[in-house]
């Protein structure tokens, strides 16, 4: 009867997005709408002394702390709560939140915010990794400007290196990245039914909820979120957003009415958080055979100036830090630090791309010191199944690295022209492998998210899925719909699944960590398969179902030991490059990829998302470049804040391997942001190749090429 | 304020407006036409293309008072005509939607470059969607998506 579940078919949102039907959250209109702007801090650290703000016209608003509702709180209620909705005493950084202007005409508003005069007490700021570690200008939190801290072992590292014959070290950095979604952050906040109503482009409509109940200090069930067509996130719109929401459920509270706040491209890439970006020093030491017998990591990420969500990034950081290989001996340490850069969040990878990067390009220079070709010299450890992991759980996943290997080899022709280029002044070619934990980590899923899926017989032969997870543009609502409308034996198109509204739907969790396949299509699948069962008892039959953490696993938050993840995704990318000789300019060839996404749920969704993850990834290497100057990013607009065009990269030709997760639905694993972990290492190795010198830093820009080829 | 005429979408319209006004502006708030999007307001990004006298114009860069007089159309005109379903229908087998906030330009950006030259190399298609951002598909199935409009479209090219 039916194909393959990876059969491709239309999306279910193809045609509404081609015809510009599907309306996103600034195409709502709403009646006697009012517009809001954010004042915010100009100074990245300072205590506030006075905010002077002239006598407003009738109808406009001036938000700030004080209109916090009795038992509300002036914190966001992020992972941490340590983000202020409105700044009181002192700023942070630039760009923090002072208070909402609220009014009709946003001409007005933009006059009455250049008449509102802050007078501040400047202190010494700290921006870099460096600066932030030194407690330049006094330390921003605690006693040494550390969030957080972790060390992971395994093995006998200090005697390893103790009886090593050669250590070879490096140190890798890793820039900011904007998220660059096409519709910028936005949202609006109306009183319905006796509830503050959000209506907003997000992927986690839960997690506003919380952030908002807790400013206003009301149950959560009194706040009510309905996702909108989101144009993009990439982790963008995962914790950010809540410091939006925050500060205008306070004016929607007082005011009552419509309000919206969307943010503008120059304020959206000056004044939303971006990829930490991270200093990672390895140490690998050899014996006198040139075997790995031992690694020390050293990662830390800058965080900026609130902590959010970055020690969990930092989590994922070291625990993808030595990558997809099988070391006997390891120390990682890992530290998150605070400085005065606007807060680092969630994107795509969520820290495993920083940890990826340096252990990727690490192991290139390894082999390249000891005159091993890199490919060879990686599959000599990578990871089997049943070795020891990081976290000294036995690796219980199915690895097909060497298959992944073969595969990409053949397509690429990697092995012949690595040697052939090693002699050619104008060509590199690069390798990198990864893997990625899906799911959050350790027990999270069941520990922390608990996620629910409901099904449901309606009328005429059509199920509605009810779930808070979202479509975000990587396929979601056509893969969950093709997931139940298997088991149901019904078409996909018979599915009903509506963008999630808080008070219609369970908590099924984030739309975040590669979860939304893997695990809410797991649950999808089991509601389907007893809704199928109890099909007969009628219209308005409702199954529901809850995770349950797979057998076996084990894991203790406390030491970040045990099964660290569910499972695994696996990826291989080659990629070509060629030199400019008079430009220094790189360009890119060629770019292959291999991945093990377990089954994909549909081929065409898959590989736009393998396309659209490494070329994302390419751009973070070779042109994204994000620099702060005086505690502000200097790029701000999409013309010196370059992302990809379809000039930059050539196509990307890619393969899958199959490789069946037993409990992921049909199959399926984590598969959004794996695609963006292997394409920077690779770029940076394949350069590296081309001009023969070591590359440790990215963007890897024309003038760091001149610079390197010079010395 | 000033009285225009002009063609919106094969009708002629009137409309009292600051000739200043960004011509997005006046598409979105005015008729109600949200196909097209503001992703940048500078002219980079692409996702409000719309054709004015059948070339491709960021219409966040187009003062109205410009378009007195001459002929616009928008997405949500094109995909009412043969030529526009053709690449709907293409670029949705395609799988060349993944976010949608830039489709509608693509959209545009297709059209005209199928308008000018019906059997484009694969380099062409890239330089006429160079001029749209998408952060979502790496352009690799938009490629696909104009080159299946292309076999399909013989009939309407």
């Amino acid at each position: 009867m039916q194909g393959k579940i990876s059969d491709p078919v239309r999306r279910a949102d193809a045609i509404e997005k081609l015809t510009g039907k599907a309306r996103y959250i600034s195409d709502f209109e709403f009646e006697t709408l009012l517009f809001a702007r954010v004042l915010r801090s100009d100074r990245p650290r300072a205590r506030i002394l006075e905010i002077s703000v002239p006598e407003l016209p009738d109808g406009y608003y001036y938000i700030d702390a004080r209109d916090i509702p009795e038992g509300g709180r002036n914190n966001i209620q992020m992972i941490k709560d340590d983000w202020p909705v409105f700044a009181e005493d002192e700023v942070r950084y630039c760009g923090e939140t002072l208070a909402l202007i609220v009014g009709p005409l946003k001409e007005k508003i933009l006059e009455i915010l250049s008449e509102i005069k802050v007078t501040y007490d400047d202190l010494e700021p700290a921006f870099t990794i460096e600066e932030g570690l030194a407690c330049k200008g006094g330390a921003i939190v605690g006693d040494d400007n550390i969030f957080g801290r972790y060390h992971l072992v395994k093995g006998d590292p200090a005697s390893a290196f103790k009886g090593a014959a050669r250590i070879i070290e490096g140190t890798y950095r890793t820039g900011f990245q904007e998220h660059l979604y096409l519709e910028p952050q936005g949202m609006v906040g109306t009183w319905e039914e006796e509830k503050c109503t959000l209506y907003a482009s997000v992927q986690c409509p839960f997690y506003i909820r919380k952030a908002v109940a807790g400013a206003l200090g009301v149950p959560a069930t009194e706040v009510r979120v309905k996702q909108t067509i989101t144009g993009g996130a990439f982790g963008g719109k995962e914790h950010f957003p809540d410091v939006i929401a925050a500060p205008l459920a306070v004016a929607v509270n007082k005011i009552r009415k419509p309000i919206q706040l969307v943010f503008e491209r120059i304020e959206d890439i000056t004044y939303t958080s971006k990829r930490h970006p991270s200093r990672i020093t390895i140490k690998t030491a050899l014996d006198g055979e040139n075997n790995i017998v031992g690694m020390d990591v050293d990662s830390v990420v800058n965080g900026g100036g609130y902590e959010s969500s970055s020690l969990i990034v930092l989590q994922r950081a070291i625990l993808h830090g030595i990558g997809v290989y099988n070391i006997p001996n390891v120390h990682i340490r890992g530290r998150a630090v605070a400085t005065n850069t606007f807060p680092s969040d969630a994107f795509r990878g969520f820290g495993a791309p920083q940890g990826l990067f340096a252990i990727e390009v690490h192991m290139s220079q390894v082999a390249r010191d000891i005159g091993l070709p890199p490919a060879e010299f990686k599959r000599k450890y990578f990871i089997k199944t049943g070795d020891i992991t990081i976290t000294n759980a036995t690796m219980k996943d199915e690895v097909c690295l060497g298959e992944m290997f073969r595969k990409v080899d053949e397509l690429s022709g990697y092995s012949k022209k690595v040697k052939a280029y090693d002699h050619d002044p104008l060509k590199g070619i690069g390798i990198a492998f990864v893997n990625h934990g899906g799911g959050f980590t350790g027990n999270g899923e069941q520990s922390i998210i608990k996620a629910v899926v409901e099904m449901e017989r309606l009328e005429d032969g059509r199920a509605g899925l009810y779930v808070s997870t979202v479509e975000m543009g990587q396929g979601l609502q056509t893969v969950l719909r093709k997931i139940a409308a298997r088991e149901l034996g019904c078409d996909y198109r018979d599915i009903v699944y509506d963008n999630p509204d808080t008070d219609k739907v369970p908590d099924s969790g984030p739309t975040v960590a590669s979860r939304s396949t893997m695990v809410v299509g797991s649950l999808v699948q089991q509601c389907a398969k007893e809704l199928k069962g109890r099909w007969a008892e009628g219209v308005g039959t409702r199954t529901r179902k809850q995770y349950r953490h797979p057998e076996g696993l084990e894991w203790d938050q406390a030491t970040l030991q045990g099964d660290a993840y569910p499972s695994y995704s696996w990826g291989v990318n080659v990629v070509e490059v060629a030199l400019d000789p008079v430009t220094y300019e790189i360009e890119t060839r060629h770019i292959w990829s291999v991945f093990d996404v377990g089954v994909p749920m549909d081929e065409k969704i898959m590989s736009g998302q393998v396309s659209g993850g490494v070329i994302q990834a390419l751009g973070y290497a070779a042109i994204e470049k994000c620099e702060i100057e005086n505690g502000r990013f200097r790029q701000h607009t999409m013309a010196d804040y370059s992302i990809p065009t379809s000039m930059d990269f050539p196509e990307t030709r890619n393969a899958f391997i199959e490789n069946p997760y037993e409990f992921g639905p049909y199959g399926a694993k984590g598969a959004g942001e794996v695609v963006f972990d292997a394409a920077a290492p690779a770029y940076a190795d394949a350069v590296g190749h081309l001009i023969g010198r070591k590359i440790c830093e990215i963007p890897v820009m024309p003038e760091k090429v001149m610079e390197a080829l010079r010395k | 304020m000033k009285k225009l005429d002009f063609i919106l979408n094969g009708e002629q319209v009137t409309l009292a407006a600051d000739p200043l006004k960004r011509l997005l502006d006046v598409l979105r708030e005015d008729f109600n036409l949200t196909g097209i999007k503001e992703g940048c307001g500078e002219g980079e990004c692409g996702a409000c293309l719309v054709l004015l006298d059948g070339n491709l114009v960021n219409s966040c860069l187009i003062p109205v008072g410009v378009v007195e007089g001459h002929d616009v159309v928008t997405p949500e005109g094109l995909v009412e005509t043969e030529r526009g379903k053709c690449i709907v229908e293409a670029f949705a087998d395609a799988g060349a939607v993944q976010c949608g906030f830039c489709t509608p330009g693509m959209v545009m950006a297709a059209a005209s470059l199928l308008e000018t030259s019906c059997n484009p190399t694969q380099e062409e298609i890239r330089k006429a969607i160079s001029g749209n951002l998408c952060r979502c598909t790496g352009y690799d199935l938009i490629v696909e998506g104009i080159k299946e409009a292309m076999k399909r479209g013989k009939e309407v090219w």
